[in-house]
């Protein structure tokens, strides 16, 4: 049922509001998202009345469990409160948006977002898995991104969202790590258990680190000080989301963390050092500066953070009563704040302005909603017989238990202020002479719809207000929960005993109301301009420096390492290779040589003048290097004769393989040349050696590692594979077993690169259509197809086909395997267009310039994952293979494994890959031509 | 496997060998001196043709599986690299 809760809008919700939004209008989109919301009310509340009588529901399902990433939801009193209020209010916002949306914003996007938030904000308060709960959190931050930036054709909404979203979402990262260790130090990631043993776990040395952690993510997502400006900005977002969102919802889910997490991080100390102060100094950080913003949603918005530092202090005292306080303020703020966006979003619609400098009198034109904001900001304020003064003179009681005499006082300060912000609120909304000039002159009330939820809203306020008795179970029973502990009993009364938390109430009124009588002499106020005043300091400029540094940082290097040369980026890789390979090879101490066979004569008479040749070419090379034909033919020796030796030292398959890839490359490295100049171009002779003294290093590097790794002797793992191959691969040839079986994953993951490496190359020739530096006109003496290639060819092609279809498909037990056909594959067809032209080849084979292959990298991909996957439904893991040797009538013995299908994607990308890397560099040297022949 | 060659015939085998070993240094020569871009590429083409011989006759004197094979692709394959070096060389066109 519990996943009922969160399934319904997560999955139904968005699904169907995104479906009605550009169908059956705003009205019916509203209805829908109600409906479902209603629907997620009912299915929580069946759950309601064994939480209430103090027990617990629980739900758990198997996610991810190798990463103690579970489905447990739980719900005890604290989660049935927030999940209630959520769904309560949401039901309330998503009457209020139909109303308040403008007929040209799309309520499709509108209501998904919401529907998605919400589900993210029920999975935080209903999950008992702290990964879990990280999940949704990430969730919530999204939504909360895409919700802000909802008008994205407005600069600051979209400011406000990514600002929004890089502060929450580093603080989600942070708690991520936070959570990971603290189940890591717990055990176990089940929040119940976890806090079951919350002593144990706080004496564990990381306890500390776990805890900062914990607690930066849920500062930040509750915009404590100093990572409140996030909040304010956020303000661009339509009002229905900043009263949800921002007031009730999104910003309680950092306490609601804390809470959850109470019994943990409660009793200690430096979880008191931290959350106290940062409480403390947002509660009057935010309540101070409230006062002196015009914006009416940015007073809103500081008086939120003010509020939500009151929360935190609270819940900073590390105390039962502490927590007491804190959700019973949760409540309150939660249904006065609301009440009060909404009364803003009432006269933003009805005025179009929210400066407080030029909406005044609107109690004239909007006597209802007046009324209903005069309500909730007399809750604001603490005024006796509104709910806000419960929770305020519970919170002076409790500050005058803290171990600080300075708690109280800053918390009359702020108690003060709190009373002057809510005073101009009204003021200067509704009274305070005539309205100033104003987008729409003639203003009126709005629509029952709009007016309803905060009449609701402040109703409750009123109620609870005067008869705070009925909200004592419900704030026992969470707090209880929260606390993990039984509560003292808790008696809600207009009247207490007399104290000194009367007084501070009477000081916190009296100087409030004077200090904005004061201010506002001869509209002293309105004149003041208070982000001039902190300018430089405010929070808002240092993040934007301090992300401006950042894509500085970033740019300089960028520009530092992408200079567009190719050799510095062939440097800084081999570079990096050589410090890699310097600092993390264990390189040996003492170096034995192992009993090897020693050669024979005769395997020297051949072995000497191989090594010869290489060598000789590898020293011509260094004489030729800069003449770029020589050098590539050079460098064909080489690998010829490595080919070779490879065939000769009996290893036919990489002989094979190292031929084809030969071929191929020669091809590539011609066409490529044909771009570019004939010789390299000089470069300074310090350059040079710097270049000489990177080759050098490399050079012996890798010497000095072929040698160490043939003179050491170790434990070789090839007897598992020869051993294996045939039982477990059903394939006599190893290395293809190896390939396609043992090692299967990686060889996917090989040809993956491959394939992605041929469309990236693909997409960055597209279009090349001008070799700039072969302006030098050479002879021309050949036909461009003669007439000799193109026969050979037409013998060479089937023959060379026929011979990759056979190394294919004995490739499972001899030499062979999809690389080498697809490469021989790939050899042929390149044949078709040396002789024939590019032309007629890529009409021959289709190849639309390319695009064809494209594809055939995607099927050659696609057909190796799906035989992967089709061993998940015999219930195994991703690629396991399967083999069997069934006898045939006519055939004999077939050798069948599920292999040679992946073998076949691998056949498939290669091939794919290799002409795609191959089609640009051929089709721009025929567009040079048209475009020359064309000019001429 | 082995197949019994009369010892004339193995004597004969180890000159060609030879033979073939010496052409390798021949083809190291014509490498280096050139002169041209075109002698260079004839040498590599001649490199081919000996690789894959020097294969089979080694085949034919120490039998190993599958040596023969890989001549067969040194000659399947060998002359699609000679062609496009020889169209970057004759055409400044390798496709076209």
């Amino acid at each position: 049922m519990l996943t009922l809760v969160i399934v319904l809008p997560l999955l139904l919700g968005t699904a169907a509001c995104a479906w009605a939004g550009a169908r059956l209008g705003r009205r019916a989109t509203a209805a829908l998202a109600a409906a479902v919301a209603a629907l997620a009310l009912g299915a929580l509340l069946t759950q309601a009345a064994p939480i209430w009588a103090g027990g617990a529901v629980a739900e758990a399902a198997q996610w991810v469990p190798s990463l103690g990433l579970n489905w447990q939801l739980r719900a005890d009193a604290l989660s049935l409160f927030f999940a209630t209020l959520i769904l309560a209010i949401g039901l309330l916002v998503i009457t209020y948006a139909s109303y308040y949306l403008g007929p040209t914003d799309p309520p499709g996007k509108f209501y998904a977002t919401l529907m998605l938030f919400m589900a993210a904000m029920l999975g935080i308060v209903l999950a008992d898995n702290l990964l879990l709960l990280v999940v949704f959190w990430e969730l919530t931050s999204l939504a909360s991104f895409l919700l802000v930036g909802y008008w994205s054709e407005q600069s600051p909404a979209r400011r406000g969202a990514r600002q929004a979203l890089i502060v929450t979402g580093v603080g989600g990262v942070v708690l991520a790590a936070g959570a990971l260790l603290l189940g890591e130090i717990g055990g176990t990631h089940q929040i119940s258990a976890l806090v079951a043993h919350g002593k144990a776990i706080q004496n564990h040395p990381l306890f500390p680190w776990a805890l900062v952690m914990v607690l930066f993510g849920a500062l930040t997502k509750s915009a404590q000080f100093p990572f409140h400006f996030w909040l304010p900005d956020a303000m661009a977002a339509p009002t229905p989301v900043s009263a949800y969102l921002h007031s009730a919802t999104m910003v309680k889910a950092g306490l609601f963390l804390l809470l959850r997490l109470h019994p943990l991080f409660a009793g200690s100390a430096l979880f008191e050092t931290v959350a106290l102060p940062v409480g403390l100094a947002t509660l009057t950080l935010g309540a101070v500066v409230a006062i002196f913003k015009h914006d009416l949603k940015g007073l809103l918005a500081y008086s939120t953070i003010s509020h939500l530092g009151l929360i935190m202090t609270m819940i900073g005292l590390g105390t039962v009563e502490g927590v007491v306080v804190a959700v019973l303020h949760i409540f309150n703020h939660a249904l006065f704040k609301a009440a009060l966006f909404m009364s803003a979003g009432i006269v933003d619609h009805e005025t179009g302005s929210r400066d407080l400098r030029h909406v005044n009198g609107m109690m004239r034109y909007l006597p209802w909603s007046g009324l209903f904001a005069i309500i909730a900001a007399a809750a604001m304020a603490g005024i006796p017989f509104f709910n806000g003064f419960l929770s305020k003179e519970l919170f002076f009681t409790a500050t005058l238990t803290a171990p600080h005499p300075l708690v109280p006082i800053l918390a009359t300060v702020a108690a003060a202020a709190s009373v002057a912000y809510s005073f101009r609120f009204i003021h200067d909304t509704f009274f305070n002479g005539e309205p100033g000039p104003l987008p729409n002159p003639h203003p009126h009330e709005p629509a029952w719809g709009m007016r309803a939820p905060v009449a609701l809203l402040a109703f409750l306020c009123l109620l609870f207000g005067v008869m705070p008795w009925l909200a004592e179970p419900l704030i026992t029973r969470v707090a209880a929960a929260a606390a993990g502990a039984p509560v003292p009993e808790l008696h809600l009364a207009l009247w207490h005993h007399p104290g000194l938390h009367v007084a501070m109430s009477a000081v916190a009124l009296a100087g409030g109301g004077i200090a904005y009588a004061l201010l506002m002499t001869n509209r002293f106020l309105h004149r003041l301009d208070i982000d001039r005043l902190f300018g430089r300091r405010a929070g808002r400029w240092l993040f934007a420096a301090l992300v401006a540094r950042m894509v500085r940082t970033a740019a300089w290097i960028t520009r530092r390492t992408e200079t567009g040369s190719l050799t510095m980026i062939v440097a800084l890789v081999w570079v990096s290779a050589l410090a890699l390979v310097h600092f993390t090879v264990p390189w040996p101490q003492t170096a034995s040589t192992p009993a090897a066979p020693q050669p024979t004569f005769s395997t020297l008479l051949v072995a000497f003048p191989l090594w010869l040749l290489v060598a000789f070419s590898a020293g011509a090379l260094l004489f030729w290097h800069a003449h770029r034909t020589v050098a590539v033919l050079l460098t064909g020796v080489i690998g010829l004769v490595s080919a070779v030796a490879f065939a000769l030292l009996s290893a036919p398959d990489l002989a094979m393989t190292q031929i084809a890839v030969e071929v191929v490359s020669t091809v590539m490295l011609f066409l490529a040349l044909s771009f570019l100049p004939k010789r390299t171009p000089a470069i300074p002779f310090q350059r040079r050696l710097v270049h000489a003294a990177i080759a050098v290093a490399a050079g012996v590097t890798v010497g000095v590692l072929a040698w160490w790794l043939l003179v050491t002797p170790r434990e070789s793992i090839s007897w598992y594979f020869l051993a294996e191959a045939l039982p477990g691969g059903g394939g006599r040839n190893v290395v293809n077993v190896i390939l396609v079986d043992f090692r299967g994953y990686d060889t996917f993951g090989e040809i993956t690169v491959l394939g992605v490496a041929a469309l990236g190359a693909w997409a960055l020739f597209f279009g090349t259509s001008r070799a700039q530096h072969c302006t030098r006109q050479t002879s021309q003496w050949l036909e461009p197809h003669p007439h000799l290639l193109r026969v050979a060819t037409t013998v060479m092609l089937p023959a060379a086909l026929l011979l990759s279809v056979y190394l294919f498909l004995r490739g499972h037990n001899q030499p062979g395997g999809g690389f080498i056909a697809g490469l021989v594959t790939a050899a042929a067809l390149l044949l078709v267009s040396l002789a024939h032209g590019f032309a007629a080849a890529n009409q021959w084979v289709r190849a639309q310039d390319g695009w064809r292959f494209a594809r055939t990298v995607g099927a050659g991909i696609a057909i190796a994952a799906a035989t992967g996957a089709a061993a998940w439904a015999f219930g195994r893991p991703f690629l396991t293979s399967a083999h069997g040797h069934p006898q045939l009538p006519l055939l004999g013995e077939l050798p069948l494994a599920s292999a040679a299908l992946f073998d076949l994607g691998v056949y498939v990308t290669v091939v794919g890959a290799t002409l795609l890397l191959l089609t640009p560099l051929a089709a721009a040297r025929r567009n040079d031509r048209e475009t020359k022949e064309n000019g001429r | 496997m082995t197949p019994a060659f009369s010892p004339w015939l193995n004597t004969l085998l180890d000159g060609a060998l030879f033979v073939m070993l010496l052409s390798l240094l021949l083809v190291a020569w014509r490498l280096w001196r050139g002169p041209d871009a075109v002698d260079r590429l004839l040498a590599l083409d001649t490199l081919y043709l000996n690789a894959a011989s020097l294969l089979l006759v080694w085949d034919l004197r120490h039998p190993m599986p599958l040596l023969f094979e890989a001549a067969l692709m040194i000659t399947a394959l060998g002359f699609v690299g000679t062609t496009a070096a020889a169209r970057y060389l004759a055409r400044h066109a390798v496709i076209e």
